[in-house]
């Protein structure tokens, strides 16, 4: 019986391990600094996020008023972030039209409610590649747009952040064409540190978004399991007290 | 009709209450008697037999936060994805009914299989409790349709695209395949029709049929008694109890004994389902995909698509059965053929019938295509659990008492099913395409050389009483 279970539980684990080795992308994913409880950070995240993104992509399923939740007064969200709509009730919806989008880009911006869980997968979280993609654009005058990404190749968004970041080169090994690293061109007004920190911020706000519940999920499970472990305490003093004169 | 109880003025108003109803609806008291009070368990159960409640309590869950998300869903192609998010962010507590249904189909799937493993240990599918284990075949079958037709509701790209694909299986059955595809989906592809007709399924239909199915398969149960990890009958043992002269000697009350027991097992089980719910809903990507918080597009076929992670075994038997496979299992049917005619004790004229039978089955087998036989297989290796009673063989039920080889037996056959599990996550490779052909032979050997080996060996002798340390 006891080997039965063992080689159960070496089995799970075998296969939990070699899933973790499977799968892979162009180039390893950044880890995402955690932000998701400093409220500064994801208020600036959705600064960013509403100046830099909202133009053509939409958040259709994220209310205005929910940025209560990151410390924002409605005042606050309604002097500062109400760029394409006047009602603090209504979602996060573009500017762009759809139809010139598709022709302009190739594709239809998708939308970003849940970009981060949708993302995730064996490089990391979807924080993590999101932070990776943001950071790894490119100019490549072979492009429409003029501009490439390292980890997605071909991808249909120019740089929205470019004069932040300034513009960057990268450079590829000549014979295998593994990338190598940038070499910056034009500066940008940020400094390569506060760049990153900046969409550490954005990617933050954007994890947040995608389920703006989990502080609330993971502060309540605490209590939760905290009752569980109490009542299976009694629980179990009830079952032996039943069962200590059953011979 | 039970008899008009009289009972005395001085008695207690609890009393008097408790009179009055059961004179009028005799029926739920004998039921509490028959099915709690006065059904007799052994009592030597271990933690085994804590899954078939629990398997009952999540049922439960998925019934009561099935309804709340019910009204605030809508089974419309355009809207649905939209509706879920709305109940994850703009429903009061929204999101806490929502992970513990998409945990909750996990966890029904955990229960299950351990449920269903525990009966494979002990042998509880063997007579009397034939019919006992068909209904929980049934269930099982009835809890992957639940499933699946519920996992195209939230219409993400894995939501779509796992119909799609598994739709598409049934156009592979010859004649009637195209028109039987066309008639589950309402549609040439996965639609707003399909959507629509699985949530009239995942709603209504099948949970009847399910809720149907466990009332009989407890019914059954409570017939013919329980069995224990020592496969002993308690009904053929000695009788007389401290609670009745007629009981099993080695019979203890569900209630409150097993009672008891139970809400100390479903506070355990609560914790880890609640450690899910709470701190880790996606499970990883195992219990919500990743992929699915992209909204379905017909136009967009995702890299990679996989059924999720209860369905994966039977999903690796599927992929496994490939044009190269078919002809190892016209080997298998070969031999079993000339096994049958050459070896086994019987007459000739059936010796002929199986030679005819097997080379008709051999021509079809190579006739007709590779995914034809690979829906077969992966039908057939849930329908076979349905036999599983007459397959074996051993004079003992429990693995306590059987050869101790039996228990490698049972190791390598749990192993094969979890390796099976991961090749069915993984993209296609060919050495997981060979991996999961050898564990797709072992997983049908398991089960149709059962009535040879199964026999075999040096069992233990079986106790007349079941064993019981007092706790």
């Amino acid at each position: 019986m006891k080997k039965i279970i063992l080689s159960f539980i070496a089995a799970l684990g075998l296969a939990a391990g070699a899933a973790h080795a499977a799968g892979g992308s162009t180039i390893p994913w950044d880890k995402a600094p955690n932000k998701l409880n400093d409220l500064p950070a994801l208020q600036n995240g959705a600064k960013l996020f509403v100046n830099y993104c909202v133009g053509c992509h939409s958040a259709a399923f994220m209310r205005y008023n929910r940025l209560k939740d990151i410390g924002l007064t409605e005042q606050q969200i309604k002097d500062n972030l109400l760029l394409t709509t006047d009602k603090i009730g209504e979602t996060m919806k573009a500017n762009i039209d759809p139809k010139q989008a598709k022709e302009w880009f190739g594709a239809n911006p998708p939308d970003l409610t849940v970009i981060a869980r949708s993302r995730a997968g064996h490089g990391g979280t979807g924080a993590d590649y999101l932070y990776t993609f943001l950071r790894s654009f490119y100019r490549d005058e072979a492009k429409a747009t003029g501009w490439n990404n390292v980890l997605f190749p071909n991808v249909g968004m120019p740089h929205p952040l470019w004069q932040l970041q300034g513009e960057r080169r990268a450079v590829f090994d000549q014979t295998t064409h593994a990338f190598k690293g940038y070499e910056q061109i034009t500066p940008g007004s940020m400094s390569a540190q506060d760049y990153d920190a900046a969409i550490g911020d954005l990617v933050a706000y954007m994890q947040w978004m995608g389920e703006p519940a989990q502080g609330t999920r993971v502060r309540l499970g605490i209590w939760v399991l905290g009752f569980l472990f109490v009542m299976t305490f009694f629980a179990w003093k009830l079952n032996a007290a039943y069962w200590k004169d059953v011979k | 009709m039970a008899e008009f109880k009289e009972i005395s003025p001085n008695a207690s108003a609890g009393a008097k209450l408790t009179n009055w109803f059961e004179n009028r609806f005799p029926t739920a008291f004998d039921a509490y008697r028959v099915h709690m009070s006065e059904y007799y368990a052994p009592k030597n159960f271990n933690f085994w037999y804590i899954f078939g409640s629990l398997a009952l309590l999540v049922l439960v869950i998925q019934i009561v936060t099935g309804i709340f998300l019910v009204m605030h869903y809508k089974p419309d192609a355009a809207k649905a994805f939209e509706s879920v998010e709305y109940i994850m962010r703009d429903v009061p507590w929204g999101w806490l009914i929502r992970y513990m249904h998409s945990t909750g189909a996990s966890a029904f799937f955990v229960v299950v299989y351990l449920h269903m493993f525990r009966g494979l240990l002990y042998g509880s599918y063997r007579k009397p409790r034939e019919l006992v284990w068909i209904f929980g075949c049934a269930i099982f079958l009835a809890l992957m349709a639940e499933a699946f037709m519920g996992y195209l509701l939230p219409w993400g790209q894995m939501s779509y695209w796992g119909a799609q694909v598994i739709v598409n299986l049934f156009a592979a059955i010859p004649l009637v395949g195209p028109d039987l595809a066309l008639l589950i989906r309402g549609d040439y592809v996965v639609s707003d029709a399909t959507l629509n007709r699985f949530f009239s399924f995942h709603v209504i239909a099948v949970p009847l049929v399910l809720l149907g199915l466990v009332v009989a398969h407890l019914l059954a149960l409570h017939d013919v008694g329980s069995n224990n990890p020592d496969g002993v009958e308690i009904k053929k043992g000695p009788k007389g109890n401290r609670w009745s002269p007629n009981a099993p000697a080695d019979g203890i009350p569900f209630h409150p004994y097993y009672s008891v027991h139970d809400i100390f097992g479903v506070c355990v089980f609560l914790m880890v389902f609640s450690a899910v719910v709470f701190f880790a809903p996606e499970a990883g990507g195992y219990f919500l995909e990743y992929n699915n918080f992209i909204p379905a597009d017909p136009m967009v076929t995702p890299a990679h698509i996989a059924p999720v992670w209860y369905f994966t075994p039977f999903y690796s038997m599927l992929r496994a059965i490939t044009a190269e496979m078919m002809y190892a299992l016209v080997a298998c049917v070969v031999l079993a053929a000339a096994f049958g005619v050459f070896k086994a004790r019987m007459p000739v004229l059936f010796k002929g019938i199986v030679a005819v039978a097997a080379a008709v089955v051999v021509a079809l087998m190579l006739a007709i295509d590779a995914k034809f036989w690979g829906v077969v297989v992966m039908g057939g290796a849930v329908i076979i659990l349905f036999f599983l009673p007459w397959l074996d063989n051993s004079p003992v039920k429990s693995i306590r008492y059987r050869p101790s080889w039996h228990k490698y037996v049972y190791a390598v056959f749990v192993v094969n099913f979890v390796i099976l599990a991961y090749l069915g996550v993984q993209p296609p490779s060919p050495v997981g395409e060979r991996v999961s052909q050898v564990g797709t032979l072992l997983y049908f050997g398991f089960f149709l050389l059962m009535p040879w080996w199964s026999a075999k060996g040096e069992t233990k002798p079986v106790p007349d009483r079941v064993t019981y340390k007092a706790h």
